[in-house]
């Protein structure tokens, strides 16, 4: 009985995609075709762009080394690059356990189209690794079950640690190739922590120490960037991900510290002192120039400095706070945090000066945080009771829409680089954490566990 | 009927022949056909058995200086010892304000009189916010508690030069705590002698 409903099933949908496959099939002469507009690679992309999200299986990939090594890259290479698909929500992605059993190909060319179809997969990708020496060979390709045909494929080689980073690198390319969408899965977030629990003497109390980290954006590999033992706070990344800019109490005073990440330098651009305090450094798009507050002219204040610390200019001139600076995508503008109403609030003004606009009109708002194109908005931390909440405002409606509505505090909203996801910090697990969502609310992800984790800074 | 046909197909050989002439410049007449459309560029091969080099993956590997021993401390432990008897002392704040109460203002009076007995002392002014506001917008807001201590102890005489500030936001919280309680001893600006 379950036999014959099941092969009803599979008639019918090879039906359905015969009527597909021939409806393609159907050849018209090259004068006749009627849309040159379509881009080449349209008849490459699996689903039909209108309807449900195409259904994507990533099986384990095939270990072409007998050794234990090379066959744990294998299930973790599958396992990472369903995840950073599933992240971006574009597929369906078919849980795995669904279909462990499956023998997913005996080669990266020999796929088992009937059990994939009989699964209900559109598309499946199939890698494979392979020890060739010191390094490792990994191939992969996109099957488009229907067709039969392979529509992406791609071989990579290199050092054999790095396995997450493979996974992610495919994720990124299956996203630009099925999707033109920029993919985060090779991006990166920094973020403060006190994991470590130390404390350094202090003139009153011991206090605990706050360093900065950074991660790959799930969370993994994460590494500790300052060992200053003191207090580091505010972390942003520059725009060419080479270095990390961050409030330092290293001197006794707060200043920006530029970590080089890669070359092992440190500078200190806004050339603090105690009569000169700098904090909240925030990179332009292009990374040529850096905004931040300073208490240089006696109160907190936001300047602009070219990265290397020429060139400072004041943008703001009131007994007020103004602080939190961030920029939009196009680095003519920026949005920041001023209390010259009462409260903190949100306005804009260019990068000259001009053009001062009030944004928010709540109780309080503070971190404002500018989408980057193609999305037009600010993030910002809103009390919205006790605690705080992310909310958006929309520039061009000026709509603005609540993201969390979590128990206690949800503050320091960062845009990831395409604009579709945000990190921030919450407590609503007891201690402040990095979580990242989508900025329609969904898709809520815990990033971190380890002690406090604050402030988090998401990489271009 | 069949000689009209036979006209008309006439009629139009000449009229071809006649473009054909024309468009040739008076040349001889001989009909060339089009060349053959080209074929659109054909898309990428759905099967790559050959993909391009492969791309090599190698994780950058940060360059970090090693962690410091766990035992330094700020300053000198002299001075740490003299602090912790806390010889100036503590003033706090209202809710998200940097306005001194009166309860303030005398204890920076007995702070100042500490000072002008102490004149070799460099005081540096910290100030601390609760933990309600956001992170970010406490750094500032802490500066301007510690700027208000500064500002007031400087019109009681003492010199500018013997003071220093700086905004510790809710970093360093005094009181661990989630209640008012504890966040009024948090709102406070801390008197700290940084040298003798």
């Amino acid at each position: 009985m379950l036999n014959k409903t099941l092969l009803g099933w599979s008639f019918t949908f090879l039906i359905i995609s015969f009527a597909f496959s021939g409806g393609r099939a159907s050849q018209i002469p090259a004068s006749q075709q009627p849309d040159q507009t379509q881009p080449a690679e349209v008849s490459l992309i699996i689903g039909d762009r209108i309807g449900t999200p195409p259904r994507f299986a990533v099986p384990d990939f095939l270990a072409l080394s007998e050794d234990p090594e090379t066959i744990a890259a294998a299930r973790t290479m599958g396992e990472v690059l369903w995840n950073d698909l599933q992240f971006e929500r574009e597929f369906y992605m078919i849980p795995r356990d669904t279909y462990a059993s499956i023998p997913v190909a005996n080669s990266i060319t020999d796929v088992s189209f009937d059990l994939w179809r009989e699964l209900g997969a559109d598309g499946v990708v199939i890698g494979t690794v392979q020890r060739v020496g010191e390094l490792v060979q990994v191939q992969v390709r996109l099957w488009n079950i229907r067709g039969q045909e392979s529509v992406f494929g791609r071989e990579y080689t290199g050092s054999a640690n790095s396995t997450r980073l493979y996974a992610h690198t495919i994720a990124d390319e299956i996203h630009q190739n099925q999707r033109a969408l920029k993919g985060l899965a090779q991006t990166k977030l920094a973020f403060v922590s006190d994991r470590n629990g130390e404390s350094i003497v202090g003139p009153v109390d011991d206090r605990i120490l706050k360093e900065i980290y950074f991660s790959d954006y799930d969370g993994y590999n994460q590494q500790r960037v300052t060992v200053n033992r003191s207090l580091n706070i505010t972390p942003a990344w520059s725009a060419d991900r080479r270095a990390i800019a961050y409030t330092s109490y290293l001197r006794g005073y707060a200043d920006i510290l530029v970590s080089f990440i890669y070359e092992g330098r440190l500078a200190t651009p806004a050339a603090g002192s105690p009569d000169n305090q700098n904090w909240l450094p925030s990179w332009s798009p292009d990374g040529s120039r850096l905004a931040f507050t300073s208490n240089r002219d006696g109160n907190p204040e936001l300047y602009v400095m070219n990265a290397d610390g020429t060139n400072v200019e004041r943008l703001t001139d009131n007994p007020a706070i103004d602080t939190s600076p961030t920029w939009s995508p196009t680095g003519a503008q920026l949005a920041f945090t001023s209390d010259r109403s009462g409260r903190p609030q949100i306005y804009l003004v260019g990068v000259d000066g001009t053009g001062l606009r009030r944004v928010t009109f709540e109780s309080y708002c503070d971190r404002p945080t500018w989408s980057p194109a193609p999305f037009n908005e600010i993030a910002y931390s809103s009390r919205t009771g006790p605690g705080h909440d992310i909310k958006i405002f929309e520039l061009s409606t000026r709509d603005v829409r609540q993201i969390t509505f979590g128990i206690g505090s949800n503050e320091s909203p960062s845009y990831s680089p395409n604009g579709r996801h945000l990190a921030f910090t919450s407590n609503r697990s007891g201690k402040k954490q990095i979580y990242t969502i989508a900025r329609d609310g969904r898709n809520l992800r815990r990033i971190t566990r380890l002690g406090n984790n604050e402030m988090p800074s998401w990489s271009r | 009927m069949k000689s009209q046909l036979t006209w008309r197909i006439l009629v139009g050989v000449l009229f071809v022949s006649l473009s054909v002439i024309t468009a040739c410049g008076g040349k001889e007449a001989t009909v060339t056909p089009e060349p053959a459309p080209t074929p659109p560029a054909s898309p990428i091969p759905p099967d790559q058995n050959t993909p391009s080099p492969p791309t090599v993956i190698a994780d950058t590997v940060p360059s970090l200086p090693a962690p410091t021993p766990a035992d330094s401390s700020l300053m000198g432990n002299d001075l740490n010892e003299l602090n912790r008897s806390i010889p100036l002392a503590p003033i706090f704040f209202a809710y998200d304000s940097g306005e001194m109460t009166t309860e303030a203002q005398s204890r920076l009076a007995n702070n100042a009189e500490v000072m002008r007995n102490n004149l070799t002392w460099i005081v540096t002014i910290e100030g601390h916010c609760d933990e309600r506001g956001t992170t970010e917008y406490n750094l500032a807001l802490s500066e301007r508690r510690a700027l208000a201590a500064r500002d007031y102890l400087v019109a009681l005489g003492i010199p500018v030069h013997r003071l220093r500030t700086v905004s510790y936001g809710e970093e360093f919280p005094f009181e661990p705590g989630n209640d008012e309680a504890a966040w009024a001893q948090n709102r406070r600006a801390h008197f700290v002698v940084t040298a003798q």
